[in-house]
């Protein structure tokens, strides 16, 4: 893994969204210490066009769209790192228990993972909110009930293959048990991978929740980007930087996390490497 | 006779799908606060109490939680999906109405994707490590990070409000009354921004996959042996590989037609273009589940026959491929 790392370090692209991602880090931590205020708070006069007092203007309530916008980063990252997270554990189960016992347990949770890959996931994860009332946490549960299945996916072909080593089955000979080979064998094997698969996912993820808060399904008492753009929509026509500057944000966020994760993958993926 | 007996098969094995969402679908109610009678009628406050009655009655909801499955199953299986009070209609009819316009908008931009894609994916492999292909590798990156939404307000800034060339939203000119030609054209304008918005993404997806899947062919031995043979590159590409590149990227398309409804949702809002993502957006906005919960059954098997649709067009390009 050390030697995929110093192979990720190589590759200039992948370097970049690094780059990127800490820049937006460093905003997310610097954010209170910049805008002390709350971003829903009224800063000035409405409709200021960027560049004056406001760097990036104000909205049609005259809040300032940077703090927005800045506050806004901190709730996309929560929600894409938190729904994958739980996408990664949720996902790695059920692919992990199907990939380990084989059989008939295999091909009902494959069946049932099929199954949520073929539904139209937008519409699930929005049917999700509506019913939880939108809020973080439900935001969280709709991304993650649609992103599972490419890990779980990826898990159970890992521990398939993985099933037939030595080691694993020397583990069994030795009498673990069954948590114990998975846990403590199986899973740390595929760590590369789910870490590889997972970032792309935290992209998706962030797109995801920009959809669904831009449909009005964001938690109503935090600020995000997809809430500053809906809100923006409205005055398109007379002030376009309420909408243009929170989706370039995500437009670089995303970016550079898929850019990140397509190094790991290069990188801790020897399969695919030679492509 | 083969065929038709495959195409029946291939119907028998997606009723599990339909199934499970029908499942879901009931789950969704039930994890809904409050009675699910209030979700089925939508705005609770619209309904009368007599009608809450009626609901009560028609989907079993005074019976055991078994019975009430099975309520909703045979509704389900008539296409008995509700009455949708704020919008004064069936439920059916609403969506069946509206289901020409995103159609056409979703088979416009997978179209696009498809084809501009495949094309992209080509001519970056083919000259692989050039200027052309690390300008596609660019776009391509850009435009897998672009929310769609954001990029057809974007377009609205320039090509609507600060060109003036395109309409920023409608399905046609109201009041304008062209006719033939005329309201073809007129649609196609109002068509052009959704349909790229909608697209981009795919577009950008099939772009990478071809490319990695022509990469991919060029190093099998068939290649080598056409190129032994001294065929000329071209033929090499067109008569050997690209047949065989196109199968992942069939595949592929059949998974993304789901989520191709749900992005239309979103572009549609921005567009204001009259098809079930508006529907969807306007059923959310009133909190009229059980049309939400309509639209997600019915593009379940809007879903299984676009897979249909790929299988059959997979057998028709790999001959190997048994039915």
């Amino acid at each position: 893994m050390l030697e995929g790392f110093a192979r990720f370090a190589r590759n200039r692209m992948a370097l970049f969204g690094a780059a990127v991602l800490l820049c937006l880090l460093l905003l997310v931590v610097l954010t209170p210490v910049i805008y002390p205020d709350d971003p829903f708070k009224l800063a000035g006069p409405a409709l200021q066009p960027p560049g004056g007092r406001f760097l990036l203007g104000t909205d049609t309530l005259g809040r300032d769209v940077a703090a927005e916008i800045a506050y806004g980063a901190r709730t996309s990252l929560i929600i894409g790192v938190g729904a994958t997270l739980a996408a990664i554990v949720f996902g790695a189960v059920a692919g992990g228990v199907a990939g380990y016992y084989r059989g008939r347990t295999e091909t009902v949770l494959m069946r049932i993972t099929e199954f949520f890959q073929t539904i139209p996931a937008f519409i699930f994860a929005l049917l999700i909110v509506a019913i939880l009332s939108p809020s973080v946490s439900s935001e969280i549960i709709a991304i993650a009930a649609v992103s599972w299945p490419s890990i779980a996916r990826l898990v159970r072909g890992e521990f398939v293959s993985l099933g037939g080593r030595e080691f694993v089955q020397a583990c069994a000979g030795l009498g673990a048990s069954d948590a114990r080979i998975i846990f403590n064998h199986m899973l740390p094997n595929c760590a590369s991978s789910i870490i590889a698969v997972g970032s792309l996912l935290i992209g998706t993820a962030i797109l995801l929740e920009a959809g669904l808060a831009f449909l009005g399904l964001g938690d109503p008492n935090v600020m995000s980007w997809g809430l500053i753009i809906s809100a923006g929509r409205a005055v398109l026509r007379s002030a376009w930087w309420i909408c243009t500057f929170p989706g370039i944000a995500i437009l670089l966020t995303v970016l550079g996390i898929n850019l990140i994760g397509d190094g790991l993958n290069e990188a801790l993926n020897p399969r695919l490497r030679e492509r | 006779m083969r065929f038709a007996r495959y195409i029946g098969y291939r119907l028998v094995t997606a009723l599990p799908v339909i199934f499970g969402i029908i499942v879901l679908n009931f789950l969704l109610i039930h994890l809904a606060p409050g009675d699910a009678a209030s979700v089925l009628a939508g705005e609770s406050g619209a309904a009368t109490p007599e009608y809450m009655d009626e609901l009560r009655h028609k989907f079993g909801l005074d019976q055991s939680l078994g019975m009430q499955f099975l309520t909703y199953v045979s509704n389900m299986a008539h296409f008995n999906l509700g009455y949708s009070y704020r919008n004064d209609a069936d439920v059916s009819s609403l969506i069946l109405e509206r289901l020409g316009p995103t159609s056409l908008l979703m088979l416009t931009a997978f179209g696009t994707a498809v084809a501009l894609g495949i094309i992209l994916g080509l001519v970056a492999a083919t000259g692989r490590n050039s200027w052309r292909d690390n300008i596609i590798s660019l776009i391509s990156l850009v435009a897998y990070a672009t929310p769609g939404f954001w990029l057809g307000l974007m377009m609205i800034v320039i090509f609507s409000i600060g060109l003036g060339w395109l309409p920023t939203s409608g399905f046609d000119t109201v009041g304008a009354g062209h006719e033939g030609w005329a309201e073809v054209w007129d649609v196609a304008r109002h068509l052009v921004m959704p349909a790229v918005s909608l697209a981009l993404f795919y577009l950008a997806l099939y772009a990478r996959l071809m490319r990695a899947s022509v990469l991919e062919q060029t190093g099998m031995d068939y290649v080598t042996t056409a190129r032994a043979k001294g065929q000329t590159e071209r033929r090499i590409m067109t008569g050997h590989v690209l047949r065989n590149a196109l199968l992942p990227i069939v595949t592929i398309a059949g998974v993304q037609a789901g989520n191709l409804i749900g992005g239309s949702i979103v572009v549609e809002t921005v567009f204001g273009w009259p098809g079930i993502g508006t529907l969807a957006f306007n059923a959310l906005q009133s909190r009229d589940l059980n049309l939400l919960l309509a639209i997600f059954f019915m593009s379940a098997c809007l879903i299984v026959i676009i897979n249909l649709a790929v299988d059959v067009i997979y057998v028709m390009l790999d001959p190997r491929m048994e039915i």
